[in-house]
């Protein structure tokens, strides 16, 4: 188990008056070299928990242990955490700043005290990972397109070479081609290096596509905790709370009504065509 | 002629280097020639930087062409008189919420065009709340627009479009900041406006599912109409659409890959419940 | 520190005070302001400190909240003091070694202490009760004249005013910014204050890119909706004078006239 999250509580702004309950008794295990998706409406508490991840916010009450050792420990290197679970936010505006992206990469490596030399291959490595096309290296960030601009962001957090590596909706605006690539270049890296990843997003389809396991949200408390299909199984639940399952699902049911014998649990686009010939005996 | 309609509308961007030589010159938009009935709802879709933006804006007066003519309600861009009629005809609704509101209270905010267009004082009153009212945010006119949520703001800011009393709206990617719940909401917002007040409705996205309802599709590629038709028409070219670097609805998706499996089923499908009676259909005939 | 700033900041409630007109506010801040250094008198700034409680009262708004916009300037207060105090020639009252403490420096450390006292909380009061787009309406018509040689009456207050809506988004930007490099394992906290200095750099390129770029969108957003400047326009919520600003007037001049009276026949 590489993070455990033991009755972790968030109180924003406790002790003004416009207190409000962000987290409530998150308790969580995150086993080494999973795809966690993870969602919820705004204002569930999905970037206040995966801010405690890396220490950005400090839970209110409860314990966050990390490969064993409490990060609340007065011990406990915390610079060290934030680079073991790399968080990349939403906007890539937020962080690019250097007036090249390459330079803009090693920001990351750098804080963390390695050498020149140590530090430039470490972004190369970082830049060849997230696909991004070297005759751009030495761009200026801000004149690159919505994709390569993620993709530069997400770069400078995996020079840092994370364990964990947290996406706070890597596609958001993107259009459908560019939230494919990036989507399939995080799975691919998931796959070939085995780091464990979490990937906060709003859509369903991508979670649905990507994921081994699926956490949702609400109101700061873990409603579910499960494989995708059967988080899904609860799409009249999930719609109470503002959220939906993948259209799939509600086709499959929809086909299950009008008397299709499908299996309803399929969630991929692949899935579903078996399940849905396979009905009509093909 | 329509509402809006365009000849040849060609624009180019001009780069230029550090010292000001130009570098380079892209065509942001090719030759396109379109005509928008008014009364309709029209989506324009194309993947980022195909031209979808820079074509907006210019029905807007935003930009002018740069070759060919458009004209807004029958008077062309490039009249500089008359300007303010042709932001007044169209409206524009941006992508960033916050960043096209201008007022630090909704109902100031929305009374900001009427303002604008030197409005009589009790006019601009009825104005905003018949605006407010249409878009459904009457409850929060007193709010200040940072506490409101991103699909909210989004309503404020049509509100504050319609208030200016246009003829058609334009809607430029209205929707990519926003959580499904606030795309949920933009996007019955507009369609009611298109049904109930026959406004017409131009929407740039490349959210495939907010185009199902439409009236008619353009899809842009390199600055050029390279699709147009309804939208059953246009999600019909599962293939082309994904060439174009977009993709269809799942449920088109599901029709087109039992298609491919050999169900002889129609092509073009947008919902679920299309979807649900032609596989009936097929299961009677089997 | 940037909460405890309470000048610009609104404190809603219903008194008559709240209701009257902005540019009868702004004319009476501006009374108080002057009338505050019409003498070093104890006369003067009792009158002067009993009409502000008044109006304190009248408005409805605690005072703890009017005290707390003196904790933004306390180091200047204390400044202003001490260096009266130590610095001012004239009648000592006693002397620690090289440092001497006259008459004449109390006196005058006490004045300017109350008087800037009364400055922030007369000032205090006025953005406390007045909406900040009341305020800018305000601004903008009381400062009409300035119009005939050239001043951008108009464009100044459509400028305070949109400053006033960013303000909290930039703040909000801000701390997501300093969290996207924290996670890059930026550290604003420790070192010197060169390291500090350079520290910032990861924080107010992208804060200032993001402020340009939505100065342009919003530049944008404006010239679509027809905005063209101040001419021509009309107003959603125009200023017009009602009884109680005429009354409020009358009792702006009643104020100055007993304090030029108390000026001229008391303290001279």
């Amino acid at each position: 188990m590489l993070i455990i999250l033991d009755k972790v509580n968030y109180v924003y702004s406790e002790g003004s008056g416009f207190e409000m309950k962000a987290l409530n008794d998150i308790s969580l295990t995150i086993n080494k070299g999973e795809f966690i998706g993870l969602i919820g409406h705004t204002g569930s508490g999905k970037s206040t928990l995966t801010q405690h991840l890396n220490g950005l916010l400090r839970a209110t009450s409860g314990k966050i242990y990390y490969d064993g050792q409490d990060i609340y420990d007065k011990d406990f290197n915390m610079k060290s955490l934030r680079s073991k679970v790399g968080l990349v936010f939403q906007y890539p505006e937020h962080q690019l700043f250097e007036t090249d992206v390459f330079t803009d990469v090693c920001f990351g490596p750098k804080n963390l005290g390695l050498d020149k030399k140590e530090t430039e291959l470490r972004a190369f490595e970082a830049l060849e990972m997230v696909g991004f096309p070297k005759e751009l290296f030495y761009n200026s960030p801000f004149e690159l397109s919505g994709g390569q601009k993620r993709r530069a962001a997400i770069a400078g957090v995996l020079a840092m070479k994370p364990e964990v590596l947290i996406l706070d909706e890597p596609t958001a605006g993107l259009d459908p081609k560019g939230r494919d690539e990036i989507l399939d270049r995080i799975k691919k890296l998931h796959d070939d290096t085995g780091m464990t990843v979490i990937l906060v997003s709003h859509s369903m389809e991508d979670v649905a596509k990507y994921v081994g396991r699926l956490i949702v949200l609400n109101h700061g408390s873990i409603m579910y905790d499960d494989e995708p299909r059967k988080v899904f199984a609860h799409y009249k639940e999930l719609e109470k709370i503002g959220l939906a399952a993948p259209q799939l699902t509600y086709i499959l049911n929809d086909l299950n009504k009008a008397g299709f014998d499908v299996d309803t649990g399929a969630i991929t686009m692949d899935e579903a065509a078996q399940a849905v010939l396979k009905s009509l005996g093909r | 002629m329509g509402i809006v309609k365009s000849e040849d509308l060609t624009f180019e961007y001009i780069i230029r280097d550090d010292d000001d030589n130009v570098e380079n010159v892209k065509t942001a938009v090719d030759h396109v020639s379109l005509d928008i009935e008014a009364g309709q709802f029209i989506a324009i879709l194309g993947h980022n930087g195909s031209g979808k933006s820079t074509f907006a804006k210019h029905i807007n007066a935003l930009l002018t062409p740069t070759e060919g003519t458009i004209w807004v309600d029958g008077i062309d861009t490039k009249d500089g008189d008359r300007l303010w009629d042709i932001r007044q005809t169209a409206g524009m609704v941006f992508q960033n919420p916050d960043n096209q509101i201008i007022g630090t209270i909704v109902e100031e905010d929305v009374g900001f065009g009427p303002e604008n267009l030197g409005v009589p004082t009790p006019e601009i009153w009825e104005r905003v709340d018949a605006s407010l009212e249409a878009v459904g945010m009457t409850e929060y006119r007193h709010h200040s627009p940072n506490k409101l949520s991103g699909g909210q703001k989004q309503r404020v800011a049509i509100a504050g479009i319609l208030a200016m009393k246009p003829k058609c709206i334009v809607l430029d990617e209205p929707t990519a900041m926003l959580d499904p719940n606030g795309r949920k909401e933009v996007i019955a917002t507009i369609t009611k406006l298109n049904k109930e007040e026959n406004v017409t409705v131009i929407l740039i996205t490349h959210y495939m599912d907010e185009v199902i309802g439409a009236d008619k599709v353009f899809v842009m590629d390199e600055g050029k109409v390279v699709l147009e038709g309804m939208p059953k028409e246009v999600f019909s070219k599962v293939e082309l659409l994904n060439t174009l670097r977009l993709d269809v609805p799942q449920t088109t998706e599901l029709a087109y890959r039992l298609e491919k499996a050999g169900v002889p089923i129609r092509r073009g499908i947008l919902t679920i419940d299309e979807l649900t009676t032609e596989l009936k259909k097929l299961r009677a005939g089997l | 520190m940037l909460r405890d700033i309470t000048i610009g900041q609104y404190y809603p409630s219903d008194s008559v005070i709240h209701r009257l007109d902005p540019r009868v506010k702004l004319f009476w801040t501006l009374i108080y302001i002057i009338s505050l250094f019409l003498g070093q008198n104890i006369f003067i700034y009792g009158i002067a400190g009993v009409f502000l409680l008044m109006c304190i009262r009248i408005s409805k708004v605690p005072v703890k909240f009017i005290l707390r916009g003196l904790k933004a300037v306390i180091m200047l207060l204390m400044f202003s003091v001490i260096f009266n105090i130590f610095l001012t020639d004239g009648e000592v009252i006693f002397r620690i070694w090289k440092i001497k403490v006259t008459r004449e420096g109390v006196v005058i450390a006490v004045a300017m202490a109350v008087r800037l006292i009364f400055l922030i909380m007369g000032s205090s009061l006025m953005t406390l009760t007045t909406t900040p787009n009341d305020l800018t309406d305000g601004l903008e018509k009381s400062l009409g004249f300035l119009k005939i040689i050239h001043v951008p009456v108009h464009e100044i207050a459509m400028m305070m005013s949109i400053a006033l809506r960013f303000i909290p988004i930039l703040i909000e930007e801000t701390d997501k910014i300093m969290k996207a490099q924290q996670a890059r394992g930026a550290d604003f906290e420790t070192g010197g204050i060169i390291k500090k200095a350079k520290a910032m750099v990861p924080l107010l390129v992208p804060l200032f890119i993001s402020a340009i770029r939505r100065a342009y969108d919003l530049a944008t957003a404006m010239e679509a909706k027809c905005y063209k400047g101040g001419a021509g326009r009309t107003k959603m919520k125009p200023l017009k004078y009602k009884r109680r600003d005429a009354l409020a007037y009358l009792v702006i001049f009643a104020y100055l006239f007993i304090m030029i009276m108390v000026k001229v026949y008391v303290v001279a």
